[in-house]
């Protein structure tokens, strides 16, 4: 079926229209359940994160907190943003910049025990940079 | 002195593209909007950017520390393609690169365009001038980069390490010759809106400007992806961080502009489409440069955290991309209709990638910048990362090459001819894959297994199109889209492969213990230190072997002292089935070393595919340009 060119147009703004509020309803779908939100241990302490969600969490790796399994690569720590802290457990090569008393974002779900079993630490790739996230939660010291 | 010569020189083309802009909206008379008096113009106003852009590299080779962008950004220790390089590794050298591809492109539109009437032009390059002088505005006021320090420090701060790469030499380059390409198209399309004139002379006058920005984008991302890749040691090659979308969305923009600017070219359709997806590329390309210049989302990449800078930006891009819609919206109606055509057809399916290619555009626009929205709204802080990208834009995408198999193949116009027949060999093959993917290793992913499928079914379809031609006679351009598309199969064969087939292994292992990874077997020999130009690290000494063979990896820790910085240096083995991926991390005090593995069997095809496509798109520029020269001597030639 041919149709008229000034039909034509108008189908072509109807599919144009279709497709953008096809993306943004698509979008909005995905974007319900696999968005990780930004916690703080106050937040965990007030229960506020649910378990078994995708999260990062982010505050400070509490001196003295820093241990290592015998497996040789498990780590355990807690993070602090001076009201509350979490225990936090990651298998893997920390970046560079982890270090105790520093600034750190672990990607991960929080267990039902409230423990954060990360499967990421985020790196810091210089001095200068500094997530803004953090640079809100955690007063510079 | 270089400094405030390059600092004049950048003044002046400021002053010359506000004349330019003056010019072409008509304050200087008839005369002034002759193309010869704004030529001119252009030309003077590159060759100024042009000089201030040499002005900055020969500051950064002299390590002149008075200037505080080289104070900040390098070091008189450091390799001197670093310094090189380190010109344009930061945030005011990067723009003053960015202001000078925009000046130069404007120059070689004013010189050479010969496809359309002084009117139009003078109004293309009025808009060049108006993107300019934005642009430079930025640059002088907000990121001056010859800025003076006093005293002068000793030495600089040094370059990030991460970012003393020989991939960082071209890699920022390349992806800005194809933004800033993109500003032809968008200036363009605003002349051809202003005049009323949308004309498939347009499109053809646009066609080499996207083709080329396009490539150039292409070839950027396959180098930053494996860039990411081997630097980043994390084994990934793609992060869905905001940066990497940043210049995901140009080109998605950009390539479903190089799909609809033919019809246009070729048949006079789709006239309001195209003029939308040439203000909507360039768009892309300057929210792209807001979000990594701004340092407004949380990202590896953003280096610059300056907020009057982000507000420049912002409000640049405001009356831009406003402006320009609102013109679209004011002279859309003036537009002539297109050509007619029916749903089975070229077009149609021009229009079925282009629909698609802007869906998926969408969601990784609103997946970008809903962290930012979530925040300024809800005051909710969140990341969006690969479980929403890979989930909504994957399927989107495989859809697009299914289609991709019978595309192609389809008339002009109306096409009456049954399709299966065209389609029959990429899907067979599809379902082929798919059934003996099943019988091999029934544990594999969804979308990785259709990835693997789709692929398989797009290589015999992607080449359909020239079957039955005369392949001495078949144009360049179809050669180009034949390998473009065979390109975009490879790379998702490459991606499918990876997410199906990796093996990874974590280990704390001794001297002489050994890890066992997919079919490799790798053992820890030594770790030894040692030392380069700028740099001291630990290095392991691997030997990895397999049934076909052996070989030694060296992955690194490495200590740069300016600035202070650690970094992982990855070992890559590539053989012809894949790679093999070491990464050395910290010792455990007790005689054991961390060590990952990943055994990633055809993961290269993923760049390999990205370099297809760049090459199909430069067999596809040469030829249209090669077919234009002879037409126009012939012309000439007929004339006389």
């Amino acid at each position: 079926m041919m149709v008229k060119p000034k039909h034509q147009r108008l189908v072509l703004v109807v599919l144009a229209v279709a497709a953008l509020v096809g993306a943004v309803l698509l979008a909005m779908w995905g974007l319900q359940d696999r968005a990780a939100y930004f916690v703080t241990p106050s937040d965990i302490a007030a229960g506020k994160a649910q378990p078994d969600k995708a999260m990062r969490l982010g505050g400070m790796v509490v001196k003295g907190s820093l241990k290592r399994d015998p497996d040789g690569l498990t780590v355990r720590f807690t993070v602090s943003d001076t009201r509350a802290q979490t225990p936090v457990v990651f298998r893997g090569i920390t970046p560079d910049l982890f270090k105790e008393g520093n600034g750190v974002v672990a990607e991960g779900r929080l267990d039902p025990t409230g423990l954060f079993v990360a499967d990421n630490i985020l790196a810091k790739h210089d001095e200068r940079y500094m997530p803004p996230q953090m640079a809100n939660e955690v007063p510079s010291q | 002195m270089i400094a405030e010569t390059g600092l004049a020189a950048l003044w002046l083309a400021t002053a010359l593209a506000a004349l330019q802009l003056g010019l072409a909206c008509g304050l200087g008379g008839e005369e002034g909007r002759r193309v010869g008096t704004i030529r001119a113009v252009a030309l003077s106003q590159a060759l100024l950017t042009l000089f201030a852009f040499g002005a900055l590299v020969m500051v950064f080779l002299d390590s002149d520390m008075s200037v505080k962008l080289v104070a900040a950004n390098s070091h008189s220790e450091k390799p001197w393609i670093y310094k090189f390089a380190g010109a344009w590794g930061n945030h005011e050298g990067s723009m003053l690169l960015w202001v000078t591809v925009l000046a130069v492109a404007g120059a070689v539109v004013a010189l050479f365009e010969r496809r359309l009437d002084e009117r139009t032009l003078g109004a293309t390059l009025g808009a060049q001038a108006a993107l300019g002088l934005g642009f430079f505005a930025f640059l002088l006021f907000a990121s001056n980069p010859f800025e003076r320090l006093d005293p002068a420090p000793l030495d600089g701060r040094g370059l990030n390490p991460l970012l003393q790469d020989p991939g960082l030499a071209f890699h920022p380059p390349t992806l800005y010759l194809g933004y800033v390409g993109l500003s032809v198209a968008f200036s363009l399309a605003v002349g051809g809106l202003i005049r009323g004139d949308v004309s498939p002379a347009i499109a053809r006058a646009m066609r080499p400007w996207v083709l080329a920005a396009w490539i150039f984008l292409t070839l950027g991302i396959t180098a930053g992806s494996y860039w990411a890749y081997y630097e980043l040691g994390w084994g990934g090659w793609w992060f869905w961080d905001p940066v990497e979308n940043a210049s995901l969305m140009p080109w998605l923009a950009a390539t479903a502009l190089l799909h609809s600017v033919n019809v246009l070219a070729a048949r006079g359709g789709l006239r309001a489409w195209t003029m939308m997806l040439a203000l909507v590329a360039f768009s892309m390309s300057m929210v792209g440069t807001f979000l990594v210049r701004s340092g407004i989302l949380t990202s590896v990449h953003a280096f610059a955290v300056d907020p009057t800078r982000g507000t420049f930006i912002l409000a640049l891009l405001a009356l831009y991309i406003g402006g320009a819609l609102t013109l679209f919206a004011f002279r859309i109606a003036h537009v002539k209709e297109g050509a007619p055509f029916e749903i089975v057809s070229r077009e149609g399916a021009l229009v079925a990638n282009n629909l698609l290619l802007s869906v998926i555009l969408g969601t990784v626009f609103v997946g970008t910048l809903y962290p930012l929205i979530a925040e300024a709204l809800f005051g909710e802080k969140l990341s969006v990362g690969p479980p929403y990208f890979d989930s909504v834009a994957g399927p989107l995408a495989l859809i697009l090459a299914a289609l991709m198999m019978i595309g192609p193949q389809l008339r002009w116009r109306r096409d009456k001819t049954a399709i299966l027949p065209r389609w029959a060999p990429g899907i067979l093959v599809a379902i082929a894959v798919l059934v003996g993917s099943f019988i091999l290793n029934p544990h594999i992913g969804l979308l990785p297994r259709l990835g693997l499928a789709i692929g398989a079914g797009l290589i015999p379809a992607s080449l359909q199109p020239l079957l039955g031609r005369s392949l001495r006679r078949t144009p360049l351009a179809v050669w180009g889209m034949a390998l473009a598309h065979l390109g975009v199969a490879v790379a998702i064969l490459g991606m499918a492969s990876d997410s199906a087939f990796t093996r990874e292994k974590l280990a704390a292992v001794r001297r002489g213990e050994i890890v066992e990874v997919g079919p490799w077997f790798v053992r820890l020999q030594e770790v030894m230190p040692v030392a380069g130009p700028n740099w001291t690290a630990i290095e392991a000494e691997l030997r990895a072997s397999t049934g076909s063979g052996l070989t030694v990896l060296k992955p690194q820790s490495r200590f740069f002292p300016s600035p202070p910085t650690t970094t992982n240096e990855a070992a890559i083995d590539t053989r012809w089935n894949g790679q093999l991926y070491a990464v050395l991390g910290e010792p455990d005090g007790q005689g054991r070393w961390q060590v990952r593995l990943w055994w990633k069997p055809f993961v290269t095809l993923i760049w390999l595919g990205g370099i297809l496509i760049g090459l199909g798109g430069v067999l596809a520029l040469v030829g249209r340009l090669l077919r234009e020269r002879r037409q126009r001597i012939r012309g000439e030639e007929a004339f006389a």
